[in-house]
């Protein structure tokens, strides 16, 4: 079977994702272009190399709808004999599509892919795309549908976690993503975004605030409680796990992953190619796995899928460097800690979700970049990226630097 | 046309008027041969050019009740005999057929091209309300009588007949699926309000009003059916729908434990039914209601709670030999909680009430009780204050027990105390004599003891009230040895009078309903020792269908009142005769705790004021294991709740006192609540087979000790693949 090989790596900034956010008058195309630009650049991707570019996008629809990975290959300037492909696995989309474009390549169909992902939820918005999931009693009552910000909150109910528990994970997470800024960790995958002059619209994370507190954080009302209570949703989550009499609403918006603006890209491809075109290996995709986890918890389909790409590829824990796994919200990290008892500092080390935002088809890719980007700056050997998904699902891929 | 069910007249403006007065019945159902002549109608009106259009009243005192439940059990046995005849596809084609035949005519008579338009008064529920739903224009009487609703839910059925989908698009989707959900009846001003109705007129004007409209120009086009048409709340696919309808199957969830799938079926219905063009909507809602109709939940509820309860609230048990008592004035002795509830609920339907206690502020204090129900209901809307002053009026508050003299029956609700009962008879026997009917509310002491320190025991009988009384709506009637048919006659002339629910019951310890009633809180004792976290009690026992958990329940009754009784069980019959377990929780919160429940806002709950109650969390002292909830089998925990409490109704049966598993079901649902959507604790064990509980109970026995053990009498049942319905039901005692 042939292996495939990580060259390379790149993400925009993280733009705030509202309208007075720098990313708001880039459209979803926009960013992804940017991404794609950068790739083919950076690479000397001239000519009909590129096999297919698959791209995560969790509400494609208006501008973002109609397979956005094929027009923003051609708006970006490759060959028109590179395809596209858009993908959906909700918040691990971004993963999934360089898992894919790995598979294209490890099958052998494909020598050279991207993948990658992009989400402009200044622009398109959140569940702009509709979904049978919560709304049709078919499939809302059987899988226990909640928002996922209560299944995060019955998290934190389940196992323990105390508003204090959850701030101060939402502060570490602040402090260390401004710390990786100061230091300029991120300045390898960094492409700004620019308008039609060339100006830059964004060269930096713009929702991070690596100066809060615990104070701070203390003034913030939960989010999810009032929803929860008046839609119903806290009878769902307690009929789940009737162990509970009630939930403790401990997330809200300081401590769940931020809602940005912005895309990634990844390129990969086989030994073979990556010689031919002159192009030197960052690392190797080791494995990857999927799996569906308990519904109405939701949220913790990083545990199982963890396990499950673990054994799939005969590794421990122990052999894992470092961790990526997606802030969605505080609860999801601390739980996964504390299931696995890791040492906190091979999790996250450059802050997550919670700090620089989670846009959401774009972020697995994003993670995936990091990871590369912190296996070569530490000088580690292996690192483990994970996403939480939408409906009780999680994706895991682990990779080796070369 | 050959009318049976209506009166067909066209006057001489071309104005039909259909007039629905169904002979022999005192109100207007929807039969076979109803929607046989209504749907000649509505081809008459549609073909007669002569006809430009149609009215359609009742010539009852009220609109009509809905469809007769009977045609649907009936519907039943058509499918059995297809699917034995022709096979399962041609059995579901038929059935599917036959269910949708109202649907189809309302359709008809909406797209016929002539203007319908509906002239209500009184009650117009279910198909009838959906009938004038599918009329182009309805007039409702503005009277307190009038009321329309779908109240199908009930029974463990959805409105199949266009219901859910005209609903659906007259109110906005979160009003209307509660409209649905909950089977409640509208008055006049709030169908106005909501859309159901047109126009409001007086009771003598609305068939006038309704004429007024079809001459006016009347459209025969239903708003569903006009080009333009929006539902008042948009697209399901929308902004706006997302919220609604996410909410909408949580609440489904928060409101019926995913137990009622009727309730699942008008979700369906809706959201399916609202993104398609009427036609194929109502297509889409009659294949939810064959669904629903072949249902267990619906066969369960329709036999429980409308035939059985009819039956029994009709007299089924009443001895025929007895001559109405038309009871005019009573005496209830004792004005405690429960005393007033019995003179409350009695003056309200018109009886005289002589309210006595020992001396004249207790009595006063009853009749306070009294006012303060009867204000409540006129704060509410309920009665008017002429109705409440006509109500205190008829209840005097007295200690004089010469007051007694000339009532119709009596019926004492004293301290549950031998002595003091038998001194309170004895007493009001010297004022009325030994001919007068005597009942004893109580609740826990033998009546055929108690009958024993009365001058004539044939005319002593138990009458068991629930707590509230103004709310429960069963009452159990036991029969000492010595009663005699009179008395229970007088009982249950009295109850029907009450509008509550008898069942009769034989004389024993705790009856029935305390019986199985204990059985659950001590299930939930015993949970509580093995470590089961308290709140997956509470919860899964409400999971099973309960309406609350078992120690939300204990609180309620009182923690001391289960410890003195425990404690006295032991006295009297030993320690064998009581649950260690339980002794151990009872003994801890009551004598360590000092936890009396929520009359003391401590109990298995703490009671904050001004704040909702919690779990105390010193429960965790009582557990010997702390046990890990994933471990635990929920669907188990589920199971022993029902069947504890299955098991003893099934030996109450057994030792002969329940007679009739009616009875049994009736009880288990209106006294405590037993999981409605089984049909209750017989409907229980029947609808899983006798076979099937008895392997359950006997696992269940052998995993958690002999309170599951079944009785003999379900063992050769369940060889004899016999039910308890026709081993106990009407059809065997029809000697």
């Amino acid at each position: 079977m042939p292996e495939a090989f990580i060259y390379d790596a790149v993400r925009t900034p993280r733009g705030r994702g509202k309208p007075d956010g720098a990313l708001h008058e880039a459209s979803s195309l926009a960013l992804a272009v940017t991404a794609l630009k950068a790739i083919k650049l950076r690479n000397g991707l001239d000519g009909p190399e590129v096999d297919d570019v698959i791209l995560g996008c969790v509400d494609p629809v208006g501008e973002a709808g109609g397979d956005i990975a094929r027009a923003a290959a051609i708006a970006a300037e490759y060959s028109f004999r590179v395809p596209g492909v858009q993908i959906n696995r909700f918040c691990a989309s971004g993963l999934d599509a360089v898992n894919f474009a790995a598979s294209e390549i490890m099958s052998g169909q494909h020598d050279l892919t991207i993948g990658g992902g992009v989400e402009s939820m200044s622009r398109v918005g959140i569940g702009a795309s509709g979904s049978a999931w919560p709304v049709d009693p078919t499939i809302a009552i059987p899988s226990y549908f909640m928002p996922q910000g209560v299944s995060a909150d019955l998290i934190a109910t389940k196992y323990g976690f105390s508003r204090n528990d959850v701030d101060a994970y939402a502060v570490r997470s602040q402090q260390r993503a401004g710390a990786a800024w100061a230091a300029g960790r991120f300045a390898k995958s960094i492409v700004p975004v620019t308008d039609v002059n060339g100006l830059i619209l964004l060269d930096r994370d713009e929702h991070l605030r690596p100066g809060t507190d615990m104070a701070a954080l203390a003034s913030l009302k939960p989010s999810f409680g009032f929803y929860a209570e008046q839609g119903g949703f806290d009878a769902v989550a307690i009929q789940a796990y009737p162990e509970i009499e009630k939930l403790d609403y401990v997330h809200h918006a300081g401590n769940s992953s931020g809602i940005v603006d912005g895309a990634a890209a990844v390129l990969l491809g086989s030994k073979q190619a990556g010689e031919r075109l002159g192009l030197k290996p960052r690392a190797r995709l080791r494995a990857y796995a999927n799996i569906g986890s308990e519904p109405a918890m939701m949220l913790t389909g990083p545990i199982d899928v963890t396990r499950k790409v673990l054994a799939r590829s005969g590794m421990t824990l122990a052999d894992i460097d470092l961790f990526e796994v997606n802030e969605a919200f505080a609860a999801v990290v601390l739980r996964y800690l504390q299931a696995f008892e890791l040492d906190p500092d091979k999790v996250n080390v450059n802050g997550g979700a919670i700090a620089l935002g989670h846009p959401l088809g774009a972020s697995g890719a994003m993670l995936l970049g990091a990871a590369v980007d912190e296996l070569e700056r530490s000088g580690k050997g292996t690192a483990l990226v994970t996403l939480c998904i939408g409906a009780g699902m999680g994706t895991a891929t682990i990779i080796e630097r070369v | 046309m050959n009318l049976v069910n209506f009166r067909f007249e066209t006057d001489a403006n071309g104005v039909a008027l259909l007039t629905w007065d169904m002979p022999e019945r005192s109100m207007n159902v929807i039969t076979p041969q109803v929607m046989d002549e209504l749907e000649q109608v509505v081809d008459a009106v549609g073909a007669d050019p002569a006809i430009k259009g149609c009215v359609i009243c009742s010539g009852k005192n009220a609109f009509s009740g809905g469809a007769d439940l009977s045609m649907l059990q009936q519907g039943a046995a058509e499918y059995a005999r297809t699917q034995k005849a022709q096979g399962e596809e041609a059995a579901k084609k038929l059935f599917f057929d036959t269910s949708r035949r109202l649907s189809q005519i309302y359709r008809k008579l909406e797209t016929c091209g002539k203007p319908f338009a509906a002239a209500i008064h009184g009650v117009c529920l279910g198909g009838a309300f959906e009938l004038a739903l599918a009329c182009h224009y309805r007039v409702m009487a503005d009277d307190d009588k009038t009321k329309v609703g779908l109240p199908e839910i009930k029974v463990g059925l959805f409105p199949g007949a266009g219901g859910t989908q005209r609903v659906a698009r007259l109110m906005q989707t979160g009003d209307a699926l509660q409209f649905l959900f909950r089977g409640d009846q509208a008055k006049p001003k709030a169908a106005l309000g909501a859309g159901l109705a047109h126009e409001l007129a007086p009771r003598g004007e609305i068939i006038e009003r309704a004429r007024k409209w079809l001459i006016d120009g009347g459209k025969a086009l239903a708003p569903w059916d006009a080009r333009e048409f929006k539902n008042p709340t948009g697209k399901v696919f929308s902004p706006t729908g997302m919220m609604i309808w996410s909410a909408a199957n949580a609440i489904y969830r928060r409101e019926t434990y995913d137990n009622y799938p009727a309730a699942k079926a008008i979700l369906h219905a809706v959201y399916e039914g609202l993104q398609l063009p009427m036609d194929q909507a109502l297509t889409v809602e009659s294949r939810w209601f064959a669904h629903i109709l072949r249902s267990k939940e619906a066969a369960a509820m329709i036999r429980t709670l409308f035939l059985s309860k009819t039956e029994l609230e009709k007299g089924a048990r009443r001895p025929a030999s007895i001559a109405p008592s038309h009871l005019k004035k009573i005496g209830v002795i004792g004005a405690g909680f429960m005393g007033a509830g019995v003179a409350y609920v009695s003056a309200l339907n018109g009886l005289e009430v002589i309210l006595l206690d020992k001396d004249q502020p207790s009595a006063d204090k009853g009749k306070a009780t009294i006012d303060a129900l009867i204000t409540g209901s006129v704060a509410k809307g309920r009665a008017s204050a002429d109705e409440k002053d006509a109500l205190l009026a008829r209840v005097k508050a007295t200690e004089n027990y010469a007051a007694l003299e000339g009532c119709d029956l009596v019926i004492e609700a004293v301290f549950e105390d031998r002595a003091v009962k038998a001194e309170a008879t004895r007493r009001a026997q010297a004022v009325v004599g030994p001919d007068v009917i005597f009942a004893s509310n109580t609740s826990t002491l033998p009546i055929t003891s108690l009958a024993e320190t009365t001058l004539a025991p044939e005319n002593f009988i138990g009458v068991h009230f629930f707590s509230p009384v103004e709310k429960m709506l069963l009452v159990e009637v036991i029969l000492g040895k010595k009663t005699g048919d009179r008395a229970l006659a007088t009982a249950l002339d009295f109850v029907r009078l009450i509008k509550k629910t008898p069942i009769v019951v034989n004389d024993t310890r705790g009856f029935f309903a305390n019986r199985c009633v204990l059985n659950f809180i001590r299930e939930g004792h015993i949970m509580l020792t093995e470590g089961v976290p308290p709140a997956m009690i509470e919860n899964v026992a409400r999971m099973a269908g309960m309406p609350v958990g078992p120690l939300s329940l204990n609180d309620e009754v009182a923690l001391d009142l289960g410890w003195r009784i425990l404690t006295a069980t032991r006295q009297d019959l030993g320690p064998e005769a009581i649950d260690p377990a339980q002794e151990r929780v009872l003994q801890f919160m009551v004598e360590d705790q000092g936890r009396f429940g929520r009359k003391n806002s401590k109990g298995f709950y703490d009671y904050p004021t001004g704040g909702k109650k919690a779990l105390w969390p010193g429960l965790s002292a009582l557990a010997k294991t702390r046990l890990d909830p994933e471990s635990l089998d929920v669907a188990e925990l589920k199971q022993r709740l029902l069947v504890v409490q299955a098991v003893e109704a099934a030996r109450t049966i057994a030792e002969g006192v329940v007679t009739d598993p009616r009875e049994a079901d009736i009880g288990s649902v209106l006294g405590f609540g037993f999981a409605p959507f089984t049909g209750g604790a017989i409907s229980y064990i029947d609808g899983m087979g006798c076979a099937a509980f008895v392997a359950l109970c006997d696992r269940l026995a052998g995993k958690y000790g002999s309170r599951f053990t079944p009785p003999q009498l379900l063992r050769e049942m369940a060889a004899n693949g016999e039910s308890l319905y026709n081993r106990f039901g009407a059809s065997s005692r029809a000697a």
